[in-house]
């Protein structure tokens, strides 16, 4: 029993004989890659909102079918095609222009359609939060004379955040795993790392084991996050039961 | 685009959307069946049942299913082999499929998020409809069955559609471990014919249609319950 313990001990080392280095890599760039989306998402998510809401027909229409289309199809699905469609429109582009064809970094491709994604479930998110909001409060910056970058900035943002808070946390939270699909397009984050260490030692219990444990403990560590988070924008705020 | 492919492909195709669908209904049905204990552990279990319940939820909802599937398919299947006499025994072919794992790890993550789904639907059960149960001399048992339980999964109803739809839509990810579903079939004819686009835009219809039918089926199951307004 202790000769075996040794043996996955020596299997985690954070040194090469051992793989804990190339696990630690790897979630690493998971994180990197799901912060990057999410603020990404964040950017289109309210772009998408505020356009929603603006009353522009043609506008939200289009938004519409973003929304319907992108929640509507399998994640892996969307990964999938929209990594291939992205890497060759852009590559189209530049022949179009007679530029030369770049090669795109998988980093860069992982969080641009991840991004783009969650710039879909931000946006309902985001648009339900505006509407929770009280006319009178809007209405009262404007009879204030705040013009609409001001008025978003003083008295939207604060108000919608604590409305927000709860789905752009789930949000975060399926992003983080949804990463993990971009294994399947071959980019080397958590995932990955974990399959190549598993495939060159044979020990794929263990390893699985532990990046499912360092999932864990992202999400874990969010949760603490965004409740600090939930504590701030609600100050001020009367607490309910 | 060229759809020439589609009238070669087509049993493939139908193949595929069987084991999608296969998929998909073992794991909510036996998936719901665990939820249903899970959500009972943690509402209404002693101290380590809850523990461990809790626990289990946070487990299959705080990791990828991805790596519950791998962990599963490769680890879990790596050291099966090592069992003395399994090799021999009758389960052997199915345990060597990738759809047995695939199907165990669906079930046990759907579990871990319905189980959520009706804890919260079990504790928003009106307490005066419980009381009057318990007033007419109900067991614990016949209460939990015929009040309880079917008052918990009525107001969790549009909750379980929206959850059996993300269950179909996380199917794909068992064509990482050789099952040939729907997902599986747009990629085997991107092998054969190097067509990208159009094989993953058939399927999306298929999953598409599917969620259509999911909605239709639950919409239908709730419009049974009576509900007085």
């Amino acid at each position: 029993m202790a000769t075996a313990q040794q043996g996955i001990l020596d299997l985690l080392a954070p040194y090469p004989p051992g793989w804990g280095g190339v696990l630690l890599t790897g979630a690493v760039s998971t994180v990197a890659i799901s912060a990057c989306a999410f603020a990404i998402g964040l950017l289109l998510g309210t772009g998408g909102a505020l356009g929603k809401l603006s009353g522009n027909r043609a506008l939200r229409l289009m938004l519409d079918l973003y929304t319907t289309l992108i929640r509507a199809v399998p994640e892996l699905i969307l990964i999938v095609g929209l990594y291939y469609a992205g890497t060759d429109g852009l590559n189209r582009l530049l022949a179009a222009l007679e530029l030369p064809p770049v090669n795109v970094n998988g980093f860069v491709a992982a969080v641009a359609v991840l991004g783009f994604v969650q710039g879909a479930y931000m946006t309902e998110v985001l648009r339900g939060a505006i509407l929770a909001i009280p006319t009178g409060q809007i209405e009262a910056a404007k009879a204030f004379g705040m013009g609409p970058v001001l008025r978003f900035r003083r008295v939207l943002l604060p108000a919608l955040l604590p409305n927000a808070l709860p789905g752009l946390a789930n949000l975060w939270m399926s992003v983080t795993k949804d990463s993990a699909l971009v294994a399947v397009v071959g980019y080397q984050e958590l995932a990955l790392a974990t399959r190549l260490a598993g495939a060159s030692t044979k020990h794929y219990f263990i390893f699985f084991l532990a990046s499912a444990l360092l999932y864990l403990a992202i999400t874990l560590a969010s949760n603490v996050v965004f409740k600090l988070i939930e504590g701030r924008v609600r100050r001020g705020q009367p607490r309910l039961a | 685009m060229s759809f020439t492919w589609i009238s070669s492909y087509w049993p493939l195709l139908l193949t595929g959307a069987w084991q999608t669908v296969a998929l998909l209904v073992i794991s909510v049905v036996f998936g719901f069946i665990i939820a249903i204990g899970l959500a009972f552990a943690q509402v209404s279990g002693g101290r380590l049942t809850r523990l461990l319940a809790r626990g289990y939820c946070t487990f299959f909802r705080g990791t990828p299913l991805l790596i519950q599937l791998w962990l599963l398919y490769y680890g879990v299947g790596s050291l099966l082999p090592m069992v003395p006499g399994i090799r021999q025994s009758l389960f052997w072919p199915i345990l060597r499929e990738g759809f047995f794992f695939a199907a165990v790890s669906f079930t046990l993550n759907y579990a871990a998020y319905e189980a959520e789904v009706l804890r919260g639907a079990l504790l928003a059960v009106p307490k005066g409809e419980l009381e009057a149960g318990r007033a007419f001399g109900l067991s614990p048992w016949k209460l939990t069955r015929r009040i309880w339980l079917p008052r918990a999964i009525r107001i969790a109803l549009p909750t379980i559609a929206g959850e059996i739809v993300m269950q179909l839509k996380a199917t794909p990810l068992a064509f990482t471990v050789t099952v040939m579903d729907l997902y599986a079939v747009a990629n085997k004819v991107r092998q054969d014919t190097l067509l990208v686009y159009e094989p993953l835009l058939v399927v999306t219809l298929f999953y598409l249609a599917l969620t259509a039918v999911i909605a239709r089926v639950l919409r239908g199951l709730e419009a049974q319950v009576p509900v007085r307004r």
